[in-house]
């Protein structure tokens, strides 16, 4: 689908909700096997974006990605700032390059690489990683957007069984097998809310 | 919070920044390079997230950087992941030109900032300042 102003400013509004929503949970998650601030600090990203809503929704999507990615990259701290502020800011140049045609599915997996080498991580080591590659297979495959949100929600969950090699958490060694990663869990969440609005707005 | 220790009488050697999630520990591994070097490095630290709390953010760090910055370069110390990633983050946004100029190093954030700073007080330049402190790191 063609994502509007209005879907634009729309979809900020419901991934700030997520978000806001969860921020106890994905501190939990955090106080677990880190140092317990990914919910505020997401939050915190997130309430930027909100409170720009209007001027980015006002742009064309790659650029509206590149300015949300800056805001991110300032506003969240922690590891977590770079590695979303990376996706969304190598999402919207990738979709900018590619010009009138933008190939999704391309611009994602070249912002997905751009956040692997950031976290220096790839697969398995319990990041958001772990979320964003099934992610990525899934759009490649052009599946529904249910389908999409159900692949992140179960990758999320899946990193509960991994050990950490990234992060605090790797200091944990194996004590951090057992619980989901917090990065992953975010991700999960704003897909997922991501793809229900497809969902609900006539996606493909 | 982000603070320049002094003006440098000898802005040509490296500069040194010092990146900690706590603004104490930032603040007391600078103090300890001063006592090393005096006011003969360009010298900045910062710590802290954007409200105060532990943690790092990107703009504080970009600062930092800006008030230590010399031609010579500058030499990064960072404590925890979320630093180095913050770090690298903000030297991006100095732009190419002057992000050449600066290296995070892989060292002890207050072994390798004291060592660095003694060496960039004798005007070594930015390689020979890094590699020293990384010989810290096994």
């Amino acid at each position: 689908m063609h994502i509007g102003a209005a879907d634009l400013a729309e979809l900020i509004a419901l991934c700030r909700s997520e978000i806001d929503r969860n921020c106890a949970h994905l501190s939990d998650l955090d106080s677990a096997i880190g140092d317990g601030d990914h919910g505020a600090n997401m939050r915190r990203g997130l309430e930027a974006v909100f409170a720009e809503r209007e001027a980015i929704a006002a742009l064309a999507l790659p650029d509206a990605l590149e300015r949300i990615g800056t805001i991110l990259v300032m506003n969240i701290g922690g590891a977590a700032g770079p590695l979303y502020g990376t996706l969304a800011m190598e999402l919207g140049r990738a979709m900018s390059e590619r010009g009138g045609a933008p190939d999704f599915a391309a611009s994602l997996e070249r912002a997905i690489a751009a956040v692997a080498r950031r976290g220096r991580s790839g697969p398995g080591d319990k990041t958001l990683l772990d979320v964003l590659y099934p992610v990525q297979v899934e759009v490649l495959r052009r599946s529904a957007p249910a389908r999409v949100a159900e692949c992140a929600q179960s990758a999320a969950q899946s990193t509960q069984a991994m050990q950490a090699r990234r992060g605090r958490a790797a200091y944990l060694g194996a004590r951090s097998i057992g619980h989901e990663d917090p990065g992953a869990s975010s991700c999960a969440l704003l897909t997922a809310t991501i793809c229900r609005y497809l969902r609900e707005h006539d996606a493909p | 919070m982000t603070a320049r220790i002094a003006d440098s009488p000898r802005a040509g050697n490296v500069g040194i920044v010092i990146v900690s999630h706590s603004p104490l520990v930032a603040r007391g591994a600078a103090d300890m390079v001063r006592q090393m070097v005096g006011d003969c490095v360009p010298l900045a630290w910062t710590g802290g997230n954007v409200e105060g709390g532990l943690g790092t953010h990107v703009a504080g760090i970009k600062s930092a950087i800006e008030a230590a910055w010399s031609e010579a370069g500058v030499a990064v110390f960072v404590d925890l992941g979320g630093a180095e990633t913050n770090s690298e983050a903000a030297v991006e946004m100095l732009g190419p030109a002057r992000a050449g100029k600066v290296s995070i190093c892989n060292a002890p954030l207050v072994e390798g900032a004291v060592i660095a700073a003694a060496e960039a007080s004798g005007g070594s330049p930015l390689a020979k300042v890094v590699a020293t402190a990384e010989e810290l790191s096994p």
